[in-house]
């Protein structure tokens, strides 16, 4: 309630008790502040820390994607021209950009499904009494809490031509190997990283389908419903929320994927086949001095995951 | 309401002021260079250099209590130019960094991060008499100033163990490496009857700075030194740039080498799993107990040892624009890379200080550690990485060309450099 609504509501409560009182005249600080001035000391860290660390940043880095522009030393006073939609037109130009976005896009059909589908089945064995529950949840979880640098090692060495996958697998391994064969390695990546971030959206799903009555589950029983129609009638619908969030941050994590293919496929191999849009960002806004390219790139990258975020809400939240 | 919004607009106003003047001013001018006081370096990540530069810090500081150094080692980050260039751009560099690269060099400039050298009173007299005209031309701008110091090379050969070589029936003191033909056949015989599983194992991957260790050491060798980029023209897909990558090519076909990404944890030479392998002086005492021999690079006819060119792999100095006291900068400069200060970095990390004349200054060292003379030897006959804009560019677009058609062979070699040689020249270029 803004506080000219309340000083009217005050006035006609006023009236309705017939004492008719003039309107008390409120102080400039008050007015200024609000009824409960210390909410905001609460909030202006975190405005502050959001306005420096999140609004700045993207706002200049909005900035710099329609201008002609580089890092300098801080007193170097360089132009830079303003260069209208040029930075986007050499984004959208490049060969190696639609690239990454075809990879991108493979890596999420699998990733975001594989992710949903695994972490809910996970979820449900994790969430029923069986022996040694404590340690299936803490082994599950930790891929995720481990450093990618030593999982990366570690996939190396499995999925290497000599590695231990293709030693098992013999005349049946891949030619050419995981790692360096352009079909198999984006769906390899995506593999990966749904096994490294499972145990994340696992215990997402934990905690709703905790949520959720058993009422439901001994009405449906009584109803004579089997289990799989429990699962699919009372568990899937219950747990919708924590789907659509799972979804939407699969996407989100997934469309900003660039450890993978920087360490494990060596800056985006074989052959830009898992170059992903991060990736170039880095190589170009960090390593290459292009920092108006990489933020174009950066721009064009959040309208694609905004947009597939929304049509993610639309299609998962629609009653 | 609308006031609230207003001042807590006036807020992040206010923050996003002060956030944007926290960077620091530089001090400009002939002033500055004669300003004298404590500074500040920074030095490589890598065990023996560490030990080096707190003995030279030690030293200085013991003379100079009033410009005390400073030192820590590069700020952790992706890369060391990385750090540096982030630290360019927030203006808290130190004085002095000892670990540039030539690479890099350019951007650094072209962010004004960097100090003219020249603007010190015989500067540019110095670095060439310490490291030779020819050589310390390499380190010069385009605008004809020297913003960096060459300081150490690890000039690129080919080690190789001799214990594969001798089981593969070929002579492990005389190995024949010289020439295409010859390293081809050695390779061959290394996999077949050396138990070696890769003759030699570049990295394959698109890392700009990997062809450092593959092309680039053949293609000066070949072409007796010429860059990659000349006068604005690309070099590499001249008949020397193509026969150098059409031999890797011979290589990832065959099989001889991986076309996997290793794992940067491991060192398949080290493990007795790969017999050849492009490695600098450093690797000398990482190899300490491999039964290992080296040769220069190989060069499509063969080359006597004393007239093959390779990569330098060298390491820069430079003085940073935000640092206040140039004057004891230059003056730690100087000290640092004196003749003794020279010798003890060799007899500490065993690499090649860019020093002319190197076997006669140190006899002693090279006497007590006759392995390093190679090393020494070939340090008077190396190449750079040429001093052009958008360097890293460049050589990202050469790379991607490279692994394209030579490691994975889905393009013609000629084609593919053709096509990367024009983008290459369009970014050498832009100003």
């Amino acid at each position: 309630m803004s506080p000219d609504t309340a000083s009217i509501t005050a006035g006609r409560l006023g009236d309705v008790a017939g004492k008719k009182q003039p309107p008390r005249p409120r102080r400039p600080v008050r007015r200024l502040l609000g009824q409960h001035p210390i909410g905001i000391a609460f909030v202006t860290p975190y405005t502050v820390f959001l306005a420096v660390l999140a609004a700045y940043p993207i706002l200049l880095a909005l900035w710099i994607s329609f201008h002609d522009f580089f890092f300098t030393a801080p007193g170097v006073d360089v132009p830079k021209p303003f260069v209208g939609l040029d930075n986007y037109a050499d984004v959208l130009s490049d060969p190696l950009v639609r690239r990454s976005f075809v990879n991108i896009a493979i890596f999420l059909a699998i990733n975001v499904p594989l992710t949903t589908i695994a972490a809910l089945a996970l979820a449900a064995v994790l969430n029923a009494v069986l022996p040694l529950r404590g340690f299936f949840r803490t082994a599950y979880y930790l891929p995720y809490v481990t450093a990618s640098v030593a999982v990366v090692a570690v996939w190396l060495w499995l999925f290497s031509r000599d590695g231990l996958v293709n030693t098992i697998l013999g005349h049946l391994a891949p030619q050419p190997s995981w790692l360096v064969n352009e079909t198999l390695v984006m769906p390899l990546i995506a593999l990966y990283v749904t096994w490294k971030q499972l145990g994340f959206f696992v215990v997402l799903y934990l905690a709703a389908l905790q949520n959720i009555p058993r009422q439901l589950y001994e009405s449906a029983a009584v109803d004579g419903a089997g289990r799989l129609r429990i699962w699919w009638s009372i568990t899937v619908p219950s747990v919708r929320p924590a789907t659509t969030l799972v979804v939407v941050l699969a996407t989100i994590w997934g469309a900003n994927l660039f450890t993978e293919p920087y360490l494990l496929t060596g800056s985006g191999g074989p052959n830009g086949a898992s170059m992903s849009p991060v990736l170039i960002m880095y190589q170009k806004g960090i390593q290459q001095g292009k920092p108006d390219f990489a933020a174009a790139l950066g721009f064009v990258l959040v309208a694609a995951v905004l947009a597939l975020s929304l049509l993610n809400r639309r299609l998962l939240e629609r009653e | 309401m609308k006031r609230k919004a207003t001042i807590l607009s006036g807020l992040l106003v206010g923050s996003l002021l002060l956030t944007a003047c926290g960077g620091g001013g530089s001090a400009g001018g002939d002033s500055a260079n004669a300003q004298r006081g404590p500074i500040k370096i920074w030095y490589a990540n890598f065990e023996p250099e560490i030990k080096w530069a707190q003995q030279m810090i030690e030293a200085w500081n013991a003379e100079h209590p009033d410009q005390k150094i400073t030192g820590q080692e590069v700020p952790a980050g992706k890369s060391s130019e990385e750090a540096v260039t982030a630290a360019i751009a927030a203006g808290n560099t130190p004085c002095l960094i000892f670990n540039g690269a030539q690479i890099a060099t350019p951007d650094y400039q072209h962010m004004g991060g960097l100090v003219s050298l020249d603007s010190f009173p015989g500067a540019a007299e110095y670095i060439e008499s310490r490291s030779g005209e020819k050589v310390a031309q390499q380190y010069k701008s385009p605008d004809g100033k020297y913003y960096q110091i060459p300081w150490k090379a690890n000039p690129l050969m080919m080690f190789y163990n001799k214990d594969i070589f001798a089981k593969a029936g070929l002579d492990p003191d005389n190995p024949p490496l010289s020439t295409y033909q010859d390293f081809l056949s050695a390779a061959r015989k290394v996999v077949a009857k050396g138990g070696a599983k890769y003759a030699i194992a570049p990295a394959p991957t698109n890392e700009f700075y990997q062809s450092f260790f593959d092309f680039y050491p053949l293609s000066v060798a070949e072409s007796g030194g010429t860059l990659l980029v000349k006068d604005g023209k690309a070099q590499f897909n001249s008949d020397a740039g193509l026969q150098v990558a059409n031999f890797w090519r011979t290589i990832y076909q065959e099989g001889l080498a991986p076309k996997d990404p290793v794992s940067t944890t491991t060192d398949p030479f080290a493990e007795g799993k790969v017999a050849i392998r492009s490695a600098g002086p450093w690797a000398i005492s990482t190899y300490g107990k491999l039964h290992w021999g080296v040769v220069p690079v190989p060069t499509p006819n063969g080359m006597p040892a004393n007239q093959t060119w390779t990569f330098a792999d060298a390491k820069t100095i430079s003085i940073y624009s935000s640092c206040k006291n140039r004057g004891t900068a230059w003056d730690v400069l100087k000290f640092a890379t004196g003749e003794e200060q020279d010798g003890k970095f060799l007899e500490m990390t065993g690499e090649m200080p860019l020093r002319q004349g190197l076997p006669d200054k140190y006899p002693d060292y090279f006497a007590k550690n006759p392995s390093y003379m190679t090393f020494a030897d070939q340090a008077s006959r190396v190449a750079e990485v040429p001093f052009v804009p958008n360097s890293i560019g460049i050589w990202q677009t050469f790379r991607d060309a490279y692994v394209a058609s030579v490691v994975f062979g889905k393009q013609d070699v000629t084609s593919a450099f053709d096509q990367a040689a024009q983008k290459v020249e369009q970014l050498a270029g832009e100003k």
